[in-house]
């Protein structure tokens, strides 16, 4: 491989990360800002290929420059819009002017200074040759896990506390966000040209998220990826101004949030009761129940982002009713 | 020591400090939530930075599977913090 070229790719693009970076925070433009974050992630995703993970590429690809900018857009379009252009007259807002030059260079030469330090700390750390104990342990034990891509094999299998633990940070935030208010209003319904790209898109993306959480057992993908590209079909939906957008009402809804915690706690105790470790699958059944487990995930995680997007929980025919039945109850008190 | 993996973790350190500064110094709150996701985008590539292993070299996976995670769970923090910032409009709003 041509090194020189490879040197000079890395520096453009490393230069075009910090500049976007850069130029994201410098703008007092809210929506410019957000939309050069989201070109900050897309190149973010061509530096994780870069250096060999594209599992964690695709992943950036689909929830740090797709979903994010989404949700950070709509909140941009949400935001009231100041009284007169440039003055702004909320107090969340405080007035650029109040942050003294002062305090801009104290913070600017900490944020330096903390980047020195981080980077002297690494040089330190990279001056000596890596033992790779922990690399070294999964590739031994990779052919019993169950999966043979290794990053699925990390996170579903040696160190499945974390993920589990993720999905509960993530029922979590979806249950913060349904406690802050209701869903935001939908859109206007799209055009035609819009409405017929609707109509192939997401038939697209569902069949692409299938295919990420089969594929992750031995390639880049998994449960995360699929997940987050489900979610980008209702989000997709959603800003055509469908009515429905894939998700179940009620009952069923909060079993499909709650699908990747159960399904993963259940699968852990019952192999405590057969007496092997929790989440300590037995090898000859490590794939299908990573599989299992995998599946539950990407329906939770699905769910969560697509609310996520809607800032709340929306309003079923279920819902509305029982708030009536509530209702009802409160007057006749 | 490879010079890819300097130069990635370098440019990690230098993302990681903008963000950190916007954070602080910025007067809107969707633009500090912008810096945080930005410094949080600094730490990942210090991490793919340290798994990296050379070309044709297979990277550690640890470090990768730990950036997936806080992909996600950078997401679910800055959905929760947008669905603040809307309920706070709410508020100024009946006031």
């Amino acid at each position: 491989m041509n090194t020189m070229g490879l040197l000079v790719f890395d520096g453009l693009l490393l230069f075009s990360i910090v500049g976007l970076a850069w130029a994201s925070l410098a703008t007092t433009d809210v929506r410019r800002g957000v939309i050069l974050f989201m070109a900050f992630g897309l190149l973010l995703a061509v530096a994780w290929g870069r250096l060999l993970a594209p599992d964690v590429a695709l992943a950036e690809a689909a929830i740090g420059a797709g979903l994010s900018g989404a949700l950070l857009l709509a909140a941009v379009h949400r935001q009231p819009r100041p009284l007169s252009p440039g003055a702004t007259h909320d107090s969340l807002y405080r007035s650029a002017a109040a942050v003294s030059m002062v305090v801009r260079w104290v913070v600017t030469l900490l944020s330096a200074a903390l980047a020195g330090t981080l980077a002297w700390g690494l040089l330190h750390a990279f001056s000596s040759t890596p033992q790779d104990m922990l690399p070294r342990a999964i590739a031994e034990n990779l052919a019993a896990s169950g999966v043979s891509n290794p990053v699925t094999a990390v996170l579903l299998n040696f160190r499945a506390y974390d993920t589990l633990l993720e999905l509960a940070v993530l029922l979590t935030s979806v249950l913060g966000i349904f406690s802050l208010g209701p869903a935001t209003p939908g859109y206007q319904p799209a055009g035609p040209i819009f409405d017929g790209l609707v109509r192939w898109l997401v038939p697209v993306l569902i069949l692409m998220a299938g295919y990420l959480l089969w594929v992750g057992a031995h390639a880049p993908g998994g449960a995360f990826q699929a997940g987050a590209t489900l979610a980008a079909a209702g989000v997709v939906l959603r800003l055509a101004g469908r009515a429905r957008i894939g998700l179940p009402e009620g009952f069923a809804l909060r079993i499909v949030m709650t699908a990747g915690v159960s399904v993963f706690l259940l699968v852990g105790l019952t192999l405590l009761l057969l007496g092997r470790p929790f989440l300590g699958y037995p090898p000859a059944w490590a794939g299908a129940l990573i599989l299992l487990i995998e599946t539950a995930a990407m329906l939770s995680i699905a769910a969560t982002l697509l609310l996520a997007f809607l800032g709340g929980q929306p309003e079923s025919t279920g819902v509305k009713a029982a708030a009536n039945r509530q209702r009802e109850e409160i007057s006749r008190c | 020591m490879l010079t890819t993996q300097i130069l990635y973790a370098l440019t990690g350190c230098m993302i990681v400090a903008l963000g950190l500064r916007g954070a602080l110094l910025h007067a809107s709150v969707l633009q500090r939530i912008v810096a945080i996701n930005v410094m949080g985008a600094g730490v990942f590539m210090l991490l793919i930075a340290v798994a990296y292993r050379g070309p044709g070299l297979p990277p550690d996976p640890v470090p990768h599977a730990l950036v997936l995670t806080g992909i996600v769970v950078a997401v679910s923090a800055t959905a929760l913090a947008l669905a603040l910032v809307r309920r706070l409009h709410a508020e100024q709003e009946d006031d």
